[in-house]
């Protein structure tokens, strides 16, 4: 047994070495030059400061944007840091809600999702858009469905002032379709959709 | 179920079945030492390892290195978690890990199971993800390809003593597959948006005004690996469904891809090597036959929304978006959810747990006919050939002369090898599943049968070594992160040593030609002998559990009964 430990551990040595560093340092330096923005966490910046990443969503409850899906992220409580707390959108502590279908938790959730956004839209008399009512895989999901994003459309023209026709072209030209045009599924980004809508129509503050 | 999403399946199929013989052809060249562009290096390694390639070793030697090599792998990964906290590349300032929770991802890694007891951004260094884990997502994948490989020469030698020298196999398959394929793609994933960098944590200020901590990393080296090598280990928690992790819908079916396509393309390696193509294909298109099956019926359960929140009002045409992302959709959420599963890759772009719950069963029975619907690199492989190994046995029972494989006799000895591999799976899931159930039964996030079915999975997923879970249920407390590491060695190494014994078995025995009365294992009647083979052992061990689970879920949803 004594004659196989010599080469054991010599072989995890070199193989930490090529694969554990060599490797991903080399991955590093050429990602680095070569898509910088992307290595660096594709952050967006304005006025200096970073706002956030284009891939990562962010929690919107102002009226005047264009909300996102539900996020069962959690960290810690400010009040006491010993417990967790929920904490939408935490991208330092990804998480979905992991309950499973018969959850009397989950279907408690989606139903008080579906009741504050009717509250906030008393023109949809419809059925709510099935990704504004559930919380998605990571906690962070960027998008929503071009379906979820029209349904708002009429609450976020009227707070900013703006003509439902303009604001419906705003989100049409913010819907990707396809990659390819055969992956994925259509699609919005809310915050690049929040920053043209800041862009082209600013809050009145 | 619309076009759009029965395209991308097709596409997706038509992919992995097209990479299978050109990747598989090159993988033959590499362990038939016909690859050499890369010769000074290896050379200069076994020198410095003290590796002498000019022996062959019995399999009993073969087994040693492999035993030796694995817990210098542990040991190592142990040391590193706990010691993190005094090490560099950790902005974060992450703490020494728990031992249990070290000992657990430690076995998680070392056995190419990558289960998150953990999760990334919360509790690891970058150095430990990256000297740590990734190390490990390397040599656990070319040590199951090693075991393949040594087991396909069994069969194809015409009687030798040696199966062939573990470290050779080791380096072979790291640096001719493993780290090129790799390198391109983390490169690939970066350009789709993955980050790779060593920044502290971005404090980001959101358009409302709310501060948003980003969790960053050299993410795409490591997700490059854990893809290609069926490890699954997230750098993230969320894994792959993090749009850190999986950006785009093309970084998506790429990272699809890799997961499948090494452990499709040694069907076809296999072939080439024992000397007939058909052989591979035969295997393969057993494989892709369950592949498919799974694929349908997760697809078609998550099509459908849950009937409880289309009651409360919510839009049912889009089906069960609860713990998916709106990128990728029900299509592509079911396409990974049923090949991360069939190959005991285990990394996630949405939440089984919150899958519908025939949607959540197939993942789980995809894992429970042993992880050989593809499988692991070289596991789900060795996996199949045991199942094979009973097939034709079974077969020479029915015909009543003894069974031969591929010109070698398979008689008594290799026979209860076989059985014992097969064996120790309902041990690991429903033994240690049950000792859970006893010992810490607050771990179960939901009532019902779903709290059933969380226990279940976990166990499943740790013994087949796959690493995908049911979150809700808390895997990381001293109980569950002992069991669950006792059921990933079993699952690994209670396999791999009687394959190991099988290889040296039928390696030691004359080939003999075919003759009139040898069974034919390339036709469909063989393809069909052994799926039947594998659903009726899978279905006579685990059909009770699953009514009492998934199955009394789907009825008691269907009754808007909730818990």
């Amino acid at each position: 047994m004594l004659k196989e430990l010599r080469p054991a551990l010599s072989m995890i040595v070199v193989m930490t070495v090529v694969t554990g560093i060599a490797y991903p340092l080399a991955v590093t330096g050429i990602a680095q030059s070569v898509f910088a923005f992307q290595a660096g966490g594709s952050l967006i910046e304005k006025g200096g400061k970073v706002i956030g990443s284009e891939l990562i969503g962010q929690q919107f409850t102002d009226p005047g944007y264009f909300w996102g899906r539900p996020s069962a992220t959690s960290g810690a409580d400010p009040v006491d840091p010993t417990k967790t707390t929920s904490v939408p959108y935490n991208a330092a502590n990804s998480s979905g809600s992991n309950y499973g279908p018969t959850s009397k938790a989950l279907i408690d959730g989606a139903a008080a999702n579906i009741d504050a956004l009717r509250a906030a839209h008393p023109d949809q008399k419809g059925p709510v858009p099935a990704d504004l009512v559930t919380a998605s895989g990571s906690g962070l999901d960027p998008h929503i469905t071009p379906a979820a994003a029209q349904w708002q459309v009429k609450r976020v023209a009227a707070v900013r002032h703006v003509p439902f026709d303009d604001m419906h072209k705003l989100v049409a030209e913010h819907t990707e379709g396809r990659s390819l045009g055969i992956l994925g599924e259509p699609r919005v980004n809310v915050l690049k959709l929040n920053l043209a809508l800041d862009e082209k129509w600013p809050p009145n503050k | 179920m619309d076009a759009a999403g029965i395209l991308q399946i097709l596409i997706y199929i038509a992919v992995i079945a097209a990479l299978t013989p050109l990747l598989g052809g090159y993988m033959a060249k590499v362990y038939e030492g016909q690859a050499r562009f890369l010769g000074p290096v290896e050379r200069g390694l076994y020198k410095v390892c003290g590796v002498d390639t000019a022996r062959e070793q019995h399999w009993t030697g073969y087994t040693l290195s492999l035993l030796a090599f694995n817990l210098a792998g542990w040991a190592l990964l142990f040391g590193i978690q706990r010691l993190q906290g005094w090490l560099p590349l950790n902005p974060a300032e992450m703490a020494a890990v728990p031992p249990d929770l070290a000992f657990n991802t430690a076995i998680s890694f070392m056995t190419n199971t990558n289960w998150q007891s953990y999760g990334g951004e919360s509790t690891l260094s970058y150095l430990t993800q990256m000297v740590g884990l990734t190390v490990q997502n390397f040599v656990s994948a070319a040590t199951g390809m090693a075991v393949v490989v040594a087991l396909i020469r069994g069969f194809a030698s015409a009687s030798a003593r040696t199966i062939g020298n573990f470290y050779v196999d080791l380096v072979r398959s790291t640096l001719y597959i493993l780290l090129p394929l790799s390198f391109v793609a983390a490169l690939f994933l970066v350009w789709q948006g993955m980050p790779q960098n060593f920044d502290t944590y971005t404090a980001a200020t959101t358009l409302e005004g709310a501060n948003q901590v980003i969790a960053q990393g050299p993410v795409a080296s490591q997700v490059a690996i854990k893809q290609i090598g069926s490890n699954g280990g997230g750098f993230f928690n969320v894994n792959s469904s993090h749009p850190f992790e999986n950006p785009t819908p093309l970084s998506n079916i790429v990272e699809m891809t890799f997961l499948l396509m090494l452990a499709a393309a040694l069907t076809n390696t296999f072939g080439r090597m024992v000397k007939d193509q058909r052989q591979g294909w035969a295997i393969f298109a057993a494989m892709g036959l369950m592949l498919v099956i799974g694929l349908g019926v997760t697809y078609w359960s998550e099509v459908q929304a849950n009937p409880a929140m289309v009651a409360a009002g919510m839009d049912g045409t889009l089906g069960n978006m609860e713990g998916k992302e709106v990128r990728f959709g029900i299509a592509n959420s079911t396409i990974w959810a049923t090949a991360t599963t069939a190959a005991s890759n285990g990394s996630v772009n949405s939440m089984h747990d919150s899958f519908m719950p025939l949607g959540g069963m197939l993942p789980m029975i995809n894992m429970l006919l042993g992880e050989v619907i593809f499988g692991g690199v070289g596991a789900g492989l060795y996996g199949m050939l045991i199942f094979v190994v009973v097939a034709v046995f079974i077969a020479g029972l029915m015909v009543g002369r003894t069974p031969e494989y591929l010109g070698k006799k398979i008689e008594s000895k290799e026979v209860k090898l076989a059985m014992l591999a097969v064996l120790i799976f309902p041990v690991g899931v429903l033994g240690l599943g049950a000792a859970s159930l006893l010992g810490m039964p607050g771990a179960i996030q939901d009532g019902g049968p779903h709290g059933l079915s969380e226990v279940l999975y976990g166990f499943t997923s740790a013994t087949a070594n796959n690493g995908s879970a049911f979150a809700g249920w808390t895997a990381n407390n001293l109980v569950n992160n002992t069991l669950l590491g006792f059921a990933m060695l079993l699952g690994r190494f209670v396999v791999i040593i009687p394959v190991l014994a099988i290889a040296g078995a039928v390696a030691a025995k004359k080939s003999v030609p075919p003759s009139a009365g040898t069974f034919p294992t390339h036709g469909w009647l063989f393809v069909v002998l052994l799926v039947g083979v594998i659903l009726v052992v899978g279905g006579l061990t685990f059909f009770p559990v699953l009514a009492l689970g998934p199955i009394v879920e789907h009825l008691m949803l269907g009754a808007h009964t909730l818990f």
